[in-house]
């Protein structure tokens, strides 16, 4: 049996892959993907307090959070398409028509 | 208290993160050939893929995949479940289903499964 | 298998202001694909007939607690005070489309389907009671407005924001995800009830304080508070103008409703840490988006930034706490809400040259080319100052009062200052108008039946509540009470 504290820090290292993932990277693809793995250590974290708790609501969140996380995608990917048309290049430094 | 593992975890994880990053552009050697100047990683050179080698009617059909795939979600433990939901569960799965197919319904009649 | 199962009781009457707002979503999109196939327009007037039924349902429903799926959904005064506010803004924002996304981008039906699958995200925000409810209706929310953000297809500064706002968006909610799941793990719980009285809360919980800060900084990105502002400007600026309103005034309220809750309600074991934290936040917020509309001569970026600036304003109330204090934040949302409305709306229904009007040197001489229309955006700006008898007057001294009986004396006289600061930049726009002489091809008016009606509409409200502020004010201090028993 392994113990909670294992997934919760795999949780947390996954999470943390993302935030910095989504901070260091330029191209939108990986930086949304980097948010699906954020969402996904979620997921982890929410599985394995259900299992402590022995209650279902951590599972039954988790199917909400892909429903979410597949509407992302098709709204993410549709946004991205979009730009790529409209650009032919990727990369959110080119993002820079407005300035602060 | 053991969930100041997880803290620690985090800490941990955004070190190894960082130093990924910091150290190879303190001792990794620089050359710049036009390869590695490309923004993609697989080694595809970004114009081909806009000129149509991966046609964008593609993406979409993909898009719209995931979205009626991921309904099985709902689906599955539903039909597991489905003579103790009784006519209850049947008249839910059927409101769900009729707003899933509203949606496809629009997809359709949008034009959005013509394939040319 | 467990044993039997307990087939929840399905109360739709809780649900009664989103169904009909949804309902009137899915008619649209399938009157959408029924001829007439040229014009959208009446998909507009359906819009707008949804948003007015769900305003009656909501008045209707005034003085219910209605509690649903096992205290998932709560209609109580206090979600039916925002229902009313969203759907106003909802409903004065479709309005203000009808001619506007026809002319500049071409109209369609999937526009208003999105704005009415918005609003219901928003209706559910103000009414969840649970943290799951919280997470899906927030995306719910959210994921309309990425798409409509991007509406004007063909344009580079559409697409830019969509692309901002969707991925900041994203990344805001996925903290707020994980703020979640630490609260669960903390409390076994995500019914908001059932967090306040769980023992972590006593105990000190490390979970419980990261799920805390999580949860803040996932609200904090969906009500612009600075640090977590950086996408506002931008989306504000490249969004289509209608839908910069909807952003600027439902989504934030309903963020801010669904934040007070989870604080107030949820998290009150944690009230001095939160306090001290929003403190700061507070001042950081109003300071730097006032300091940066001082800057700005593009006049949908500054109305973002001294939107952020009146977010810092609203913190001021929540720190202050109580019922006076979370009523005069309702108050103020309510203010804010009819007042940034108004100016996104006159800035909506003016071109240039075919082209929107946004640049404050357009604005030149507006008052004698129409003094109407300038008037109108001059009430609202004095409003968003905070000059008397106007809207936003009322509503800063309902806050910095609470603030002040709080016993926050210095944050009200960061506040007050801070309003001193803002006050040039609006009225640098009021110069512009009625002092500068008229550029040739200036800014002018476009004619707009449905979009003078909203501003109209919005005008009344600026006033109304300026001059008798008595009895929304009561009603906002009605609608906090069913959150501190």
């Amino acid at each position: 049996m392994v113990p909670e504290s294992y997934y919760l820090g795999l949780s947390a290292t996954l999470f943390s892959i993302g935030v910095v993932g989504v901070i260091v990277r330029r191209n939108p693809l990986v930086m949304f993907m980097s948010i699906e793995l954020m969402l996904n250590a979620a997921n982890l974290a929410l599985v394995a307090f259900g299992h402590r708790l022995g209650s279902p609501d951590g599972q039954v969140l988790v199917f909400f959070v892909m429903a979410v996380a597949a509407a992302e995608v098709a709204v993410g990917l549709a946004i991205i398409v979009t730009i790529f048309r409209l650009r032919r290049r990727l990369s959110v430094d080119d993002l820079n028509l407005m300035r602060w | 208290m053991e969930h100041v593992t997880i803290l620690m975890a985090f800490a941990f994880a955004a070190v190894v993160a960082g130093a990924m990053l910091v150290v190879p552009s303190l001792i990794a050697p620089r050359r710049l050939t036009p390869v590695k100047a490309q923004p993609f990683e697989s080694g595809k050179d970004p114009i081909e893929i806009t000129q149509g080698r991966l046609a964008v009617k593609f993406s979409t059909v993909a898009i719209f995949f995931i979205l009626i795939d991921i309904e099985l979600l709902f689906i599955w433990p539903w039909a597991m479940l489905y003579r103790k939901l009784g006519w209850f569960g049947f008249a839910e799965m059927l409101v769900f289903l009729g707003i899933l197919m509203l949606g496809f319904l629009y997809i359709w009649q949008k034009g959005g499964l013509e394939w040319e | 298998m467990t044993g039997e199962i307990v087939v929840p009781v399905v109360g739709l009457s809780a649900l009664l202001p989103a169904l009909v707002v949804v309902g009137a979503g899915g008619l649209v999109l399938l009157l959408d694909l029924l001829p007439p196939r040229a014009s959208k327009a009446h998909l507009g007037t359906v819009a707008l007939a949804g948003l007015v039924a769900a305003l009656l349902v909501t008045v209707s429903r005034w003085g219910t607690d209605d509690r649903a799926f096992r205290d998932m959904v709560l209609l109580d005064n206090y979600a039916l005070f925002f229902d009313v506010v969203i759907c106003y803004a909802a409903a004065l924002v479709v309005m203000l489309s009808m001619d506007y996304v026809g002319r500049e981008g071409g109209e369609s039906g999937e526009y208003y389907a999105l704005v009415l699958f918005s609003t219901t995200g928003m209706l559910l925000l103000a009414s969840a009671g649970d943290l799951i409810v919280v997470f899906l209706a927030l995306e719910l929310m959210s994921l309309s407005l990425y798409v409509l953000a991007g509406f004007f297809k063909t344009r580079l500064v559409s697409g830019e924001a969509s692309m901002k706002y969707f991925l900041l968006g994203a990344f805001a909610s996925s903290f707020l995800l994980y703020g979640i799941a630490m609260l669960y793990g903390a409390t076994g719980s995500t019914n908001l009830d059932r967090i306040a009285g769980s023992p972590a809360a006593r105990d000190g919980d490390p979970l419980y304080l990261v799920g805390l800060a999580l949860l803040l900084v996932g609200f904090g990105f969906k009500i612009s508070t600075v640090p977590f502002h950086m996408w506002a400007p931008d989306v504000y600026e490249g969004a289509p103008t209608s839908v910069t309103a909807l952003i600027a005034t439902g989504s934030k309220a309903a963020a801010f409703a669904a934040l007070i809750r989870v604080l107030v309600v949820a998290l009150r074991g944690l009230q001095p840490d939160w306090t001290a934290l929003l403190w700061s936040l507070a001042v950081v917020t109003m300071t730097l988006g006032n300091l940066a509309a001082l800057a700005q001569s593009n006049l949908k970026r500054m109305l973002a930034y001294s939107s952020i600036a009146h977010v810092g304003y609203m913190l001021v109330g929540l720190v202050a706490g109580g019922a006076s204090g979370a009523g005069a934040v309702l108050f103020y949302l309510l203010a804010y809400t009819f007042t940034t409305i108004g100016a996104f709306g006159v800035l909506a229904l003016c071109q240039r040259a075919g082209e929107e009007a946004v640049e404050v040197s357009e604005y030149a001489g507006l008052a004698r080319r129409n003094p109407v229309l300038a008037a109108t955006l001059a009430l609202f700006l004095l409003s968003l100052i905070g000059i008397p008898p106007l809207a936003g007057f009322v509503a800063k001294f309902y806050l910095f009062g609470a603030a002040v009986r709080g016993g926050h004396v210095w944050l009200a006289v960061i506040a007050v200052l801070n309003s001193a600061v803002a006050a040039y930049y609006y009225l640098r726009v009021l110069v512009y108008m009625y002092m500068r002489e008229p550029e040739a091809g200036g800014a002018g008016y476009v004619p707009s039946f449905a979009g003078g009606l909203a501003l109209a509409i919005a005008l009344i409200g600026v006033v109304a509540l300026g001059v008798m502020p008595a009895p929304f004010a009561d009603l906002a201090q009605g609608a906090v009470t069913p959150l501190l028993r």
